[in-house]
């Protein structure tokens, strides 16, 4: 195709003079016809290039260095000992052990939860929308107000809401000795866990809602007539549907939720053994200035994403590819 | 009602047959409504106590148990604003509005040409390029955090908005080209084409074909780029301190208790949260498009 065209999606695009029917293909032409199909793209590629790989190439030179902020003559390379250290410190070691626990928890429970969820708003009762909106409500506070919330609005064992109701059913039933946990410091990264999967749900249940709405209906109805039960239907048709749809959430939430770091800071700002990956390396180049040593735990989240993300990236190339197919 | 139903383009086809559906029995088809409604009030249970206890005293705020009934007050409001104390939220809140929008205005002119090249006249070995946008989103922040700020350290842009404008447009871009791309595939190229050879009728194809399309895609990928650079902390906290500290920098500084302080505490996070509020109730039919990065529609 002609050349002018593709040079621009802005306006003051002249109308191209009409092409040869078939020009023939000289390399040259070719080329260059390939280029104007590309400008568009190039800004953009190469911004992301620059301002997301470059940094991670220097993550990954920093990571064999002797760095610290503190004792700026003794920089220099070491090879593997800042993997050796992270490998090998209780704290790190804690902090990779605290991410997998956190992820598989969040990410397990909010599915549950808004597959439950999703099932129940698919089907027609009063007020559905209204249930809807307020489902989604969670995931639209701020991390960080949502964080604080939940620290002093509900889990503060002297006035918060979770106390006062318990107070409040207690005194219904006449006593005035109601059990007063402190939440946090009871069971921290479970607190860190609810608020998380308080903000997380509302995301699970969007995806799978949406799965539970592409179901082939005519199908599912042919089931029923002839006599599937619900939970035959649930099973045989509804679930493997969604499987993908589970998937999707699955991995995408496990992306978000391993970078997790509004909450940690918050709640317990990394304290009683809550610290996970993101805030350790946050502390350890922030506050620490151990930059070989943060660099290195760094390369460390990225390999276990990667892990992650190649089965991600295989899940939305499957939807992808049926979305074009379609 | 109909906001069900309406997730997305191909979902808003579905419509007639949500509606058909029959409930099988009555009785427990209400109980599930009814179980429905609970869990829905549960989960936004937090939030309208937020809300409620910004209108309050901070001597209510702070009883147990709960005064729900408390009298209504905008002090906690006053405080925040710095009636008084004269420090001010302000700043950051500007300086939050400035990095979301800047971000979103930059991710718009970078990934609509992109989408554009990933779809109506596709580059070759297109969905490569398509993967390799995606994956960049998959690189954990605190995996060039360090590189990142020591480059602004040493070209003295550490505390400047700019700088968070840059990198929030690199955050967002790889889902803005997704969904641009997965709105810009709807456009027929068949007419497109037709049109561009016409001449006279480019303009108006654009305009009554394209821009139909196109627009709400648009507006979806802003709203969504804007809550998630609003939303932002890692890179905030640690590149900013004064000057470009932003509205998530400014909550931090409730973290730890300070006397009564909970009015005031959820007005700040309820005020933060106002714009995200808004944002997601008015784009909530594309959330899930823009969350899943255009997979689901």
């Amino acid at each position: 195709m002609s050349t002018t065209l593709e040079t621009g999606t802005g306006r003051g695009q002249q109308p191209p003079t009409p092409p040869p029917p078939s020009p023939p293909p000289g390399d040259a032409l070719r080329r260059t016809a390939d280029w104007a199909r590309r400008a568009p793209l190039l800004p953009a590629l190469i911004f992301t290039i620059i301002i997301t790989q470059l940094p991670f190439v220097a993550t990954l030179v920093i990571s064999f260095m002797d760095w610290n902020a503190y004792y700026p003559d003794e920089r220099g390379f070491t090879g593997l000992s800042n993997y050796v250290n992270v490998l090998t410190d209780v704290n790190t070691r804690h902090a990779i052990w605290v991410t997998i626990v956190l992820t598989v928890v969040v990410v397990l429970v909010s599915l549950l939860l808004g597959m439950g969820i999703a099932l129940l708003l698919d089907r027609q009762f009063r007020g559905r929308g209204i249930v809807r909106t307020m489902m989604i409500t969670p995931f639209l506070v701020v991390p960080v107000a949502a964080a604080l919330v939940w620290k002093h609005a509900l889990f503060n064992p002297e006035y918060g809401l979770l106390n006062g109701t318990l107070t409040w059913i207690w005194s219904v039933f006449g006593s005035d000795n109601p059990p007063q946990p402190d939440w946090i410091t009871t069971a921290p990264l479970a607190a860190i866990e609810v608020s998380l999967i308080w903000q997380w749900t509302p995301f699970m249940m969007l995806i799978l809602l949406a799965g539970l709405q592409s179901r082939p209906l005519d199908v599912i109805e042919a089931a029923r007539i002839d006599g599937a039960s619900a939970w035959q239907i649930f099973r045989y048709m509804t679930f493997p549907h969604l499987r993908r749809y589970l998937e999707l959430g699955a991995l995408l939430g496990a992306i978000y939720i391993v970078q997790t770091f509004d909450a940690v800071f918050v709640i317990t700002s990394g304290g009683l053994g809550t610290a996970n990956l993101p805030y350790v390396i946050y502390q350890t180049f922030y506050t620490a200035h151990d930059y070989g040593l943060a660099s290195a735990a760094g390369v460390i989240t990225v390999i276990g994403t990667i892990l992650i993300a190649t089965l991600a990236l295989r899940t939305v190339s499957t939807l992808f590819q049926e979305e074009n197919a379609r | 009602m109909s906001s069900i139903t309406d997730v997305g383009p191909v979902a808003a086809t579905r419509t007639d047959e949500g509606e058909a559906r029959q409930p099988r029995k009555p009785r427990s088809g209400a109980l599930l409504g009814v179980a429905a409604w609970l869990i829905g009030i549960l989960f936004v249970v937090p939030v309208l106590w937020m809300v409620l206890t910004s209108f309050h005293s901070e001597e209510d705020a702070a009883t147990n148990p709960p005064s729900v009934f408390a009298p209504l007050t905008l002090q906690g409001y006053r405080q925040f604003f710095g009636v008084g104390t004269g420090t001010s939220p302000w700043p950051s809140l500007l300086n939050s509005l400035t990095a979301s929008l800047f971000a979103t205005v930059l991710v718009l002119l970078l990934s609509i040409p992109a989408a554009y090249a990933l779809s109506i006249r596709p580059v070759r070995k297109w969905t490569d390029v398509m993967f390799f946008f995606l994956s960049t989103r998959f690189l954990p922040v605190v995996a060039g955090i360090l590189p990142i700020y020591l480059f602004a350290q040493w070209s003295g842009l550490l505390d400047n908005i700019w700088l968070l404008v840059v990198l929030y447009t690199s955050m967002n871009l790889p889902i803005a080209v997704w969904m641009m791309r997965s709105f810009l595939a709807e456009v027929p190229v068949e007419i497109l084409e037709a049109a561009s050879m016409d001449g006279a009728g480019l303009l108006l194809t654009l305009r009554r074909v394209v821009a139909p399309i196109v627009l709400p895609g648009i507006a979806a990928t802003s709203l969504i780029c804007f809550i998630f650079s609003w939303n932002e902390l890692l890179l905030a906290r640690t590149l900013t301190g004064t000057r470009a500290l932003t509205a998530p920098v400014y909550l931090t500084g409730f973290v730890t208790s300070q006397g009564l302080f909970l009015a005031q505490m959820c007005a700040a996070a309820f005020v933060v949260s106002l714009p995200v509020l808004i944002a997601g109730f008015a784009a909530q039919d594309k959330l899930v498009q823009g969350l899943s990065l255009g997979a689901v529609k």
